[in-house]
């Protein structure tokens, strides 16, 4: 049985004093992501990703392969905010919310290192 | 998670049905949700037929027109009947308003009738709003200073500063736009809603409060203010035609400001 006043159970834990940081990045990364995305539509309309070699010369360019490297990080970081902010409205088991975090963290991490791996093999080793 | 379906005690049965006098020429169906905790039994929508020409204009006159005269066991809340007290909010035709504000002619059809979403319902129209209001509570909604009281007993305020406040302090605290705020369904335990968030920007714009850092601490929350999606469902709805989504974007301007 739950006794505790209304106002009590309101105030909880208290302010977590942040979220703020996370709000800023996720619309810093939205405005990031525009100009990238342009540049990214454009690239592909003009044929860059056609097929391996076209790849391959675009992305050993140190404008293109810092460009990709950019929107690696800002898709990866506006990603993981955003699907966070979903999970958190909608998973309300403390567990599983902790765990679908950490993984959605993970995954985008391991993706974002390994597309930017990808572009530095094609910048420094040729590959 | 997010209950999709209703609990199978919470599921909206056909009620009864009351038809006009048969002299009537001028008559509208308003169908009601009706809950008695007491009879164990399930929520019904019960149909009234109205003469509307021996009724008042407005959902509030059909109401009272009907708990006079038809069926006196119907609840609601009701005081001031001209928008002022916040007591008749409802969800009518599907958008969360007050009944003393909402002309019947408005409404085309059947006029449905149902208490405020997402709240449990202590009886037919009457939702438990303990929780808003002790949030409100939390927001500590009155004049914090330390310098003291000037000798006249008044605190100054500019007109440019007294400006500031309208917009805010025109609330009732119907809780129409926390009630109609799918942030505030899902995370209401957490969320601070936009009814107590236009609240706390009140004092927030306050320029004779000294308060404000330690009100954007305990608002600095990514639940408490960050559950916030600008849905602008609040916006949609007030009844009395405020911008609580603006005010929720003016304290995360605030709080971004202050930030290096």
């Amino acid at each position: 049985m739950k006794m505790q006043s209304d106002l009590g159970r309101v105030r909880g834990l208290g302010s977590a004093k942040s979220g703020a940081s996370h709000w800023w990045t996720q619309r810093v990364t939205a405005m990031a992501n525009l100009p990238l995305g342009i540049w990214f539509i454009i690239s592909i309309l003009a044929g860059h990703t056609a097929n391996y070699d076209a790849v391959h010369a675009w992305l050993s360019s140190y404008f293109h392969s810092t460009m990709m490297i950019l929107m690696i990080v800002s898709v990866a970081v506006h990603t993981t905010h955003g699907l966070q902010v979903v999970i958190e409205d909608y998973v309300h088991n403390r567990k599983a919310e902790m765990i679908s975090l950490m993984l959605i963290k993970a995954v985008a991490a391991f993706l974002s290192v390994a597309a930017i791996v990808s572009v530095l093999r094609i910048v420094f080793a040729g590959a | 998670m997010v209950e999709f379906n209703l609990p199978a005690n919470s599921v909206v049965k056909e009620g009864k049905s009351f038809s006009a006098p048969a002299d009537a020429k001028n008559t509208r169906s308003f169908k009601i949700y009706r809950f008695d905790p007491d009879s164990g039994d399930n929520p019904r929508t019960d149909t009234y037929d109205i003469d509307l020409d021996k009724c008042g204009p407005m959902v509030l006159d059909a109401l009272i027109k009907i708990k006079n005269e038809i069926d006196a066991t119907l609840t609601f809340r009701r005081s001031c009947r001209e928008g002022i007290c916040g007591s008749c909010a409802m969800n009518i035709d599907g958008r969360n308003t007050l009944a003393c504000l909402k002309p019947i002619d408005d409404i085309k059809g059947e006029v449905k009738i149902y208490p405020l979403p997402h709240m449990p319902v202590v009886k037919d129209l009457v939702p438990d709003l303990s929780q808003p209001y002790a949030q409100l509570a939390s927001i500590e909604p009155w004049l914090k200073a330390d310098s003291p009281t000037p000798p006249d007993g008044e605190r100054l305020q500019s007109r440019e500063e007294r400006a500031q406040l309208d917009g805010l302090w025109e609330c009732i605290l119907c809780f129409s736009c926390s009630t109609a705020c799918p942030s505030y369904w899902w995370n209401s335990d957490r969320f601070l809603g936009p009814a107590v968030l236009l609240q706390a920007y009140r004092w927030l714009a306050d320029s004779r409060d000294e308060y404000t850092g330690e009100r954007l601490d305990a608002l600095e929350d990514p639940f408490r203010l960050y559950r916030c999606h600008t849905i602008m469902n609040c916006t949609n709805t007030c009844p009395k035609g405020l911008n609580p989504s603006l005010a929720i974007t003016e304290i995360k301007k605030m709080i971004a400001e202050r930030r290096a």
